[in-house]
């Protein structure tokens, strides 16, 4: 389009007596006339009721505008508005720009309406200038697949799968052991009801047997391409490859337990792991008479600096259950801090107490020292070394992160966190959610959750996928980045720095390209181009600079 | 009359500029100084922006991000402090830098914004108009911001800054992590020889020079106006003008 056809109109709101109160309308509309492609200036008493809108309708009509501006409020509340009134008087919708000379002007300079009057030429002019070199732009629609994969099938994923299924999205759980349950099959009781894990994993026939879950055990993950509401995934099973397309993913992969091998001399007889002594209290098979636990093996050290959460309710639970079993038992728990949060926890924590078993806090540069029939702890409160008779030793070991979560992540382009973690896109606004469309984490691949914690954020993820899932398209931003393959030299520091993985390379040109459906328009990779390769749409070099210039060189 | 300096305030859409707004609803009042150019994220502000409002006669710039950790793009404002980093940089070496200043601000910051910007304002009230407004300094303050701007441009210089982020904490393409002091110490080299080059490309613009003549000029020592020529030389940019009885001059070949 040449300059000569760029038809730009204003509108000036007074916003009842908001804006006009404070700011010399008619001055700001007699300028704007001044001002160079500006075919229409007028004022609006409230541009966003009917009359208003239809104003502008009007006129778009009338004075064959292709550019429109409207001075009033914040884009932030209203550009949604303008913009499709534009799009309703069959203008594209980014052909539309927003001065914002309430919120930012008259309101904030009410003692000097002068000034603000001035900064409200500014700032329409800046606004003038760029309009000239807007773009048109489209949104993007794209279709969603209502049906979604749930990788990793323990207590986490058999419950999204069936939150998700549950509301007839058809599921694919895929798991890579031969069995679903996760960790919770390995487990005696759960605290804090003492209730038998095996009436949890229930839940795992329910999926089994549910038409729209598809379970796929012994299962790995091969290979996932896509963006939401469109990924493949490729399954290996049996030596086969299953190809799935699905709408959402959620990961659901949990973690495992520190193998207890070099730490306190143990030898899984008289020195045994939490996990082990599950086992043995699910044999109903505990001999011991003197039991001494040991939290916080192997992490809160400089190597794994994190809390793995549910150890401390663990040794809790295992020690109340061997108490009421055998009241003669003597039960100690040595630890660097309890975690027993929340009203139930705590409770449970008092219970223990108030059953006898022993708690006695150590220092992490004074661990305990194991001898041949007692075991030996300094404790800062009494400044004394403590000798305790032992004739087992529970040593209680962390949650770590899965081998394979580094894989998983990759294929996902989702970031792990320090401990290789799976890390969600926001710790508090966006707890369940990936920086990435479409894709959610629960459970303990995200951190070492227990069941309840598992439950809940499983619920959160199926529910934040089924925002996706339940709608046929999804409508995407238009402003978003694009690469000039001109100018591209294929150095790669888009790709890396974009936050959302939505550039590639193009092996065939060797220069970057951009998915518009995965790129948020944040710009940071057109800012960072050594070769100022990158468009960013809406927010270009050549707009920014317009701005820039107009309201330098205009005294 | 009291200098009124002209301020230029770029905002991210999501909690900067949704905290000037705040300010505005809770009605706090503030100096009328700032311009404001929304952008979506403080990582979209390229530092040649900022050169390219000095050229332009602003006084101030402000750059506002959320807080770090709060980028609604995860790790834009992060990339914002290390190009505004690199900037400070440039802008020290033409006593510029005083006038930029990233800060962050949440959307529940209202006053925090009009805070910013009444203290922003009145310490470039303090430190008067910029430079170039005096007629005197003018053309010696525009070539040093051109200077600048080259550096800002230079492909080189963006790749580094770029990628700082990947080879101060993965490393390189040889898995070797590059220690930030030695990163610093990198950019810092880089660019200074840029601006230095830039200058000696003005010099050589429209006659041919020698090194002695440039170094002179520049108050540079010979022996590294040399190292640069050769440099802008492979780079295409300069070339042998004349042999005056055994000495080159060197003209700048190519519009930059
Ligand atoms: S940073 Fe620029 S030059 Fe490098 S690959 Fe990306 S678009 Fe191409
Ligand atoms: S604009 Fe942002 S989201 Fe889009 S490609 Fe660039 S860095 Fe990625
Ligand atoms: S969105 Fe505010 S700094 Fe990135």
């Amino acid at each position: 389009m040449s300059n000569e056809d760029i038809r730009i109109g204003v509108f000036i709101c007074h916003c009842g007596t908001n804006i006009g109160g404070v700011l010399d309308i008619t001055e700001l509309i007699e300028y704007t006339k001044t001002l160079p492609n500006v075919a229409y200036s007028a004022g609006n008493l409230y541009t966003c009721s009917e009359v208003g809108l239809s104003n502008i309708r009007e006129n778009i009509k009338e004075h064959n505008l292709n550019r429109v501006i409207v001075a009033s409020c914040s884009p932030r509340t209203h550009e949604p508005l303008f913009r499709s009134t534009c799009q309703e008087a069959g203008l594209n919708p980014y052909l539309f720009e927003m001065v914002n000379i309430r919120d930012q002007d008259s309101w904030v300079h009410m003692k000097e309406p002068q000034k603000g009057t001035e900064k409200a030429k500014d700032l329409i002019r800046m606004s003038v200038y760029k309009a000239s070199l807007l773009e048109p732009l489209e949104k993007m629609q794209v279709s969603v697949i209502p049906s979604a994969a749930v990788i990793g099938g323990g207590i986490a994923g058999m419950n999204a799968a069936l939150t998700l299924a549950n509301q007839s999205f058809k599921v694919s759980l895929i798991e890579k052991d031969s069995e679903l349950g996760g960790l919770i099959r390995h487990l005696h009781k759960t605290y804090p009801t003492n209730e038998d894990a095996s009436n949890i994993l229930e839940t795992r026939n329910l999926a089994e047997s549910h038409k729209e879950i598809d379970v796929y055990k012994s299962a790995t993950i091969e290979k996932i391409e896509g963006y939401v509401g469109n990924y493949k995934i490729v399954i290996l099973q049996e030596k086969k490859m299953i190809e799935i397309e699905v709408g959402a993913i959620i990961v659901a992969t949990g973690a495992r337990v520190l193998s207890p091998e070099g730490y306190y001399n143990y030898n899984g007889k008289t020195i045994i792991s939490q996990l082990e002594l599950e086992g043995l209290l699910k044999e109903n098979s505990v001999n011991a008479k003197n039991i001494a636990m040991i939290q916080c093996v192997g992490c809160r050290n400089e190597e794994r600096r994190y809390c793995s959460n549910i150890c401390c309710m663990t040794a809790l639970k295992n020690a109340i259950l061997i108490k009421e079993q055998n009241p003669d038992a003597n039960i100690t728990i040595i630890f660097r801090d309890i975690q027993a949060q929340g009203v139930t926890y705590e409770e449970y924590y008092r219970r223990a107490r108030e059953m006898g078993i022993i708690f006695i806090k150590y220092l992490p540069d004074k661990p305990p020292i194991i001898k041949e029939d007692h075991l030996e702890v300094y404790n800062e409160f009494m400044n004394q070394v403590i000798g305790i008779p032992h004739d087992l030793v529970v040593l209680s070991m962390p949650l770590i992160a899965n081998e394979d979560s580094e894989r998983l992540a990759k294929m996902l382009k989702v970031p792990l966190e320090e401990n290789n973690f799976f890390l969600e896109a926001h710790v508090k606004l966006r707890p369940v959610d990936f920086a990435t469309d479409g894709v959610f984490v629960c459970g303990s691949a995200h951190w070492p959750a227990d069941i309840s914690e598992s439950i809940s954020q499983s619920n959160a993820a199926a529910s934040r996928a089924s925002t996706i899932l339940s709608k046929e398209m999804l409508e995407v931003e238009g402003s978003t980045a694009e690469v000039n393959p001109d100018l591209c030299i294929g150095c790669e520091a888009c790709i890396k720095i974009c936050p959302y993985s939505a550039i590639s390379k193009d092996e065939e040109t060797d220069t970057a390209v951009v998915n518009k459906v995965v790129c948020k328009g944040c710009g940071v990779c057109g800012a960072s181009c050594p070769q100022n390769a990158i468009i960013i749409h809406h927010f270009t070099s050549d707009q920014i600079i317009a701005e820039i210039v107009t309201y330098g060189g205009g005294d | 009359m009291v200098f009124e300096p002209k301020i230029l305030g770029f905002l991210c859409n999501w909690c900067s500029y949704a905290g000037a707004d705040l300010a505005g609803v809770s009605r706090i009042q503030y100096p009328t100084n700032v311009r404001v150019i929304r952008v979506m994220c403080s990582g979209r502000v390229d530092p040649v922006f900022i050169a390219e409002a000095f050229m332009n006669g602003i006084d101030g710039v402000l750059v506002l991000g959320c807080h770090l950790g709060d980028c609604h793009y995860i790790s834009g404002n992060y990339e914002a402090e290390l190009k505004m980093k690199m900037l400070g940089k440039v802008l020290s070496m033409i006593n510029f830098a005083d006038r930029v200043r990233l800060d962050w601000v949440s959307a529940a910051e209202g006053n925090r914004f009009a805070e910013i910007v009444t203290e922003f304002t009145e310490h470039i009230r303090k430190l008067g108009p910029s430079p170039i407004k005096n007629d005197k300094l003018k053309k010696q303050i525009l070539d040093n911001l051109s200077a600048t701007k080259f550096a800002l441009c230079d492909s080189r210089l963006r790749a580094l800054v770029a990628r700082q982020r990947e080879l101060t904490t993965e490393g390189n393409v040889y898995g070797n992590i590059i220690p930030i002091e030695e990163f610093e110490e990198i950019l810092d080299n880089a660019i200074e020889n840029e601006f230095i080059r830039h200058k000696i490309l003005e010099k050589i613009k429209n006659e041919g020079k020698s090194v002695p003549e440039i170094a002179k000029e520049i108050k540079i020592e010979p022996h590294k106006v040399l190292q640069h020529i050769v440099t802008l030389r492979a780079r295409g940019l300069v070339d042998v003008d004349q042999i005056n009885e055994e000495i080159p001059t060197f003209i700048s070949i190519k519009e930059v």
